[in-house]
Order: structure tokens, then sequence, then C-alpha cells
């Protein structure tokens, strides 16, 4: 079995006082796509937070092709190749689409994704490309924070809650793009509310409560009642 | 006639107010800082070119080759060794750590250059005029004025041209997701304030060549140019320009009334905006 790209070791996260994870563990292979599906609260974006480097964990909680980056900064942690598309798209609203686009493309890594590929991927942002973000549907910013990533030609991509407050289609349009993206060899986490639509496109899913994971499985053998016990903590 | 002289020159004063000012909105508009230390960074320029042309001889302009990259260093090591660490939630800290700065500043000034009135030569440059349409212009006043212009169109142009002023306004919007896409925001921030020293050296050396400057000369110029700033409205430099040209010709305009109503009648006019518009008269725009 190859080296994972991600292993998550007795992974502990704090807000002050309050202990948000506790002792997670979590390995994703290289090009894999795993789930983490949980209700509100359950430490899923900080999840997040703790493998994108914006919260600053014990350095050897996060180990990244084999080294320990628990301790490194956001934007360290973005040149090895790790990107985040955050929960509520957060763009920059004095940037054009365009520029969204671009500021991803800073870190110069090497890869598939350009400009030209997003406007392939999402047409109607090539339509927008001058407009400011702000003047975007939900949708189509949830686009631009996709391309944003993808512009920086990670390894790893990290989606947080991608279908939040948006329309059933526009969901439905952007998990048609996803094996696009992730068939590129990318590895890739998917945190979402939406069970069945992480399921789609995950080969393993973890379910978390309380800052605990409670379901570890394969996402083609999981059962319904397995994933309502893990979600709810219910029989 | 008369008046029309006394707008045209007010006008030309305002260029050098805009160019006190620019630094100032620079630092504030990328990272919420300001920076009460800026008029004493500014008289700093001065000194450092009083410096250079005294041990040189050249000519006051040209000691700008050494004194834009020289405060500019300044810049960067102070943002990374000092002023990042006091930014975060609180705008208390900065406020006075660069007040602390500006009394150090000071200080050095009197220490290395006494408390007696300094000024640079610049030569035939500070009494040259030109017969503009009947009036007679001074050709420093005109070039500040046009210098200003251009420092104001080139920082224009890199905030929403190129990559670094793409990143200036990511790191403004966002911090955290800035940092997500690879910015240091440290970095960025010690950039960001090199370049506002860069043009506070260009504005402290037509400042000494203008008129003779003091240890306590930066409080004055800490007060123009934030009143610039203000009047234009924050994060409009364009705005910052008009700020500075309506400064100057409220004051070019009151010493015309009355000599001693100079200073008092660019307060008034700061006051007046302030109550009628807060948001000063250009408020930031974005794109």
């Amino acid at each position: 079995m190859p080296d994972p790209i991600l292993k998550l070791t007795q992974l502990d996260a704090h807000y002050g006082d309050f202990q948000a994870l506790y002792s997670l563990d979590m390995t994703l292979s290289e090009g894999d796509v795993i789930a983490v599906i949980g209700s509100n609260g359950a430490g899923k974006s900080t999840l997040m937070r703790s493998i994108s480097g914006l919260m600053s964990n014990a350095s050897d909680q996060v180990i990244y092709r084999g080294a320990p980056i628990g301790g490194m900064r956001a934007d360290e942690v973005a040149a090895l190749g790790i990107a985040l598309v955050p929960e509520g798209r957060q763009l920059f609203p004095s940037l054009s689409v365009e520029e969204n686009l671009l500021i991803g493309r800073r870190l110069q890594r090497a890869g598939p994704w350009d400009l030209r590929k997003v406007f392939d991927l999402f047409p109607v942002l090539e339509e927008r490309r001058a407009y400011p973000s702000t003047a975007l549907s939900g949708g189509q910013q949830q686009m631009v924070a996709i391309g944003r990533a993808l512009m920086s030609n990670p390894d790893l991509i990290l989606f947080d809650e991608i279908s939040l407050g948006l329309a059933p289609v526009i969901i439905k349009s952007i998990y048609e793009a996803l094996p696009d993206i992730v068939g590129e060899g990318m590895s890739a986490v998917i945190v979402e509310q939406d069970i069945n639509k992480a399921l789609s496109v995950a080969s393993r899913v973890y379910c978390l409560m309380e800052g605990r994971v409670t379901l570890e499985s394969d996402t083609e053998t999981v059962s319904r009642n397995a994933i309502s016990a893990a979600y709810f903590g219910i029989e | 006639m008369d008046w029309v002289n006394t707008i045209v020159q007010g006008t030309l004063l305002g260029g050098l107010y805009a160019l006190f000012a620019a630094g100032l909105s620079l630092i504030f508009g990328v990272m919420r800082l300001v920076n009460i230390a800026h008029g004493d960074f500014i008289v700093l320029a001065a000194y450092l070119g009083l410096t250079v042309v005294m041990s040189t001889g050249i000519h006051p302009l040209l000691a700008l080759i050494l004194v834009a990259p020289t405060m500019a260093a300044i810049g960067y090591v102070l943002q990374r060794g000092i002023l990042n660490k006091t930014l975060g939630d609180d705008i208390l800290p900065p406020l006075l750590v660069t007040f602390g700065l500006s009394v150090i500043l000071q200080n050095l000034f009197l220490e290395g250059y006494s408390a007696d009135p300094q000024k640079m030569d610049a030569g035939v440059l500070e009494t040259a005029s030109v017969g503009v349409a009947g009036l007679s212009l001074g050709v420093l006043p005109l070039l500040t004025f046009a210098i200003a212009v251009a420092v104001i169109a080139g920082l224009q142009y890199m905030f929403f041209r190129t990559s670094l002023g793409r990143a200036f306004r990511a790191v403004s919007d966002n911090q955290e997701i800035a940092q997500l896409m690879g910015l240091n925001k440290r970095h960025i921030f010690g950039l960001a304030m090199a370049l506002a020293l860069a043009v506070t050296a260009v504005a402290g050396i037509l400042l000494g060549i203008r008129t003779s400057f003091d240890p306590t000369a930066g409080g004055a110029r800490l007060i123009y140019g934030f009143e610039a700033v203000i009047i234009g409205g924050l994060g409009n430099l364009w705005g910052t320009l008009a700020g500075g040209v309506i400064l100057g010709v409220a004051q070019t305009v009151g010493a015309k009334i009355d000599p001693g109503w100079q200073l008092l009648s660019g307060h008034i006019a700061f006051l007046v905006v302030l109550a009628i518009r807060p948001q000063g008269l250009f408020p930031r725009v974005s794109g």
C-alpha cells in the first residue's frame, strides 16, 4: 500500500478552553476522495482549518507526505500543495472574478490548471470575468472559490460545505464538475451536509460527532442505518 | 486675478499635502494601521536627504536615489520587526507603538541634527518661475504637483493592475483567506510599509527643499496628511489628491484674507467636510 498523502494522528484542536476535536485519526491515500459528514458543530470546519494551517496544532498530528505540518502557517501549507475551498466562498470583494482566480495562481505551482482550464470548466465565469466577485450569484461565487483553489494546482484539495446555501440545480452542476477535478489525480476531502452527494463522489466516509470519529467506512459497503447511528448518535 | 492666483497656488500646495497623505492612506488601506509617526518619517526623509546633500554635494532631488530605497528598507524592517506584532483585533497597540516611535524619532533628530531649523539648497529651482496666462508660477510648486500626480497615478496602477497590488487588496479584504492563497501577510505588510515610506521619502525631500524643518516639524505634516486622507475619503488615492488640493486651497484663501488664518482655515475646511460628509468626499471605490 502506498504512503498516504495525508495522515492525521490523535489530532486535538482547541478554541481557548473549548476542545473541538478529540484524538482524531484519519488517513487519505494518494488520489483518493474522502467524505466527512456530521451535523453542525461536529468539528468538520475545525478539521479543515487544522489541515489547511488556519489553526495551529501539534506538529506531528498532521502528516502530509510523511512530513509533519501541524504547526505550519496557512501560507506555508498552501505552498506544499494543499488548497481549501472555504465554507461560505469567502471571495475577495475588492477583486474582480478574474483577479480572484489569478490570486490563486500566486504560488506558481506546476500543473494542468490555469485560467483557460477553469473557464472551460465553468464557462459562465469567462463571461463574467471582469465583474466584481460580489456581483455574482451564490453558485457562481462557489465556482470562483473552487477555481481559485484549483489555480494553485494543489495535490490535495479540501472542500468545506460546497453545497451550503446553493440551489439544488447549482449543486448538481458543481458535483458534475467534481470528477473532472479529482480525475486529474488530485486527492480531496469533501465536507458536506448533503450525505448522498458526499457518498456519490467519495470512496471512504468519516462521520464526526462532537469532535470524535463515530464512523469510518468504505462508501460502497456503508449502510444507511450505520450512518444515521453515527450521525445522530442513536440506534 | 489675485484670487485666481491664490487658488492656483493653493492647488499646487495641495500636491505636497497629497504626497504627505499618500503613504498614510496606503498603510491604512492595506493593514488598517494608523501611523502616528508618519509625519516624523517625512522629517526623517528630509534629514536623510540633508545628510546626503551635505556629504556628496549632489542636488537634493538626486538624493532621492539614495533616500527612497533607504526609507523603503527602514519601512520593511520596521514592519517585520515591530509593527506586525502590534496588529490584531485591537486598534490601540499600533497607535501606542507608532506614537512611541514618533517620540523616539524626534529625540534622535535632536541628538543628531540639533534643534536648529535646517533646509536643503536646491539652487535656482527654488526661485525659478514661469509665466502662465498672466500668473507667475514657481517651478518648484509646479514640479511638486506634477510629482504628486505621477506618484498617485503610479500607486493607482500598482494597486489595480499588478500582481502585488492584487495581493495588497486581497490581504486588506480578508487576511485569513489571503494566507490560504500562499500570501504571507507579514511579508505583504512589510512591502506595503516599504512602499509607503518610499513615497514618504519623496514627500520629505520636497518638504525640505520648499521650507525649513526642525525635529518637531512632523506633527503638523501628520495632521495635513490625515486631513487630506479624510477629506478625500479613506482608501481612494485620487480622492486623497483632491483632499490635499482642498486643504491647500483653503489654506491659501485663508491666508489671503488674513495671514494669521492660513492654518486655521485649512482645519475649518476639514471640519466642515467631516461634519457634512463624514465618509469623505470620494469614499472607497472598488475595482
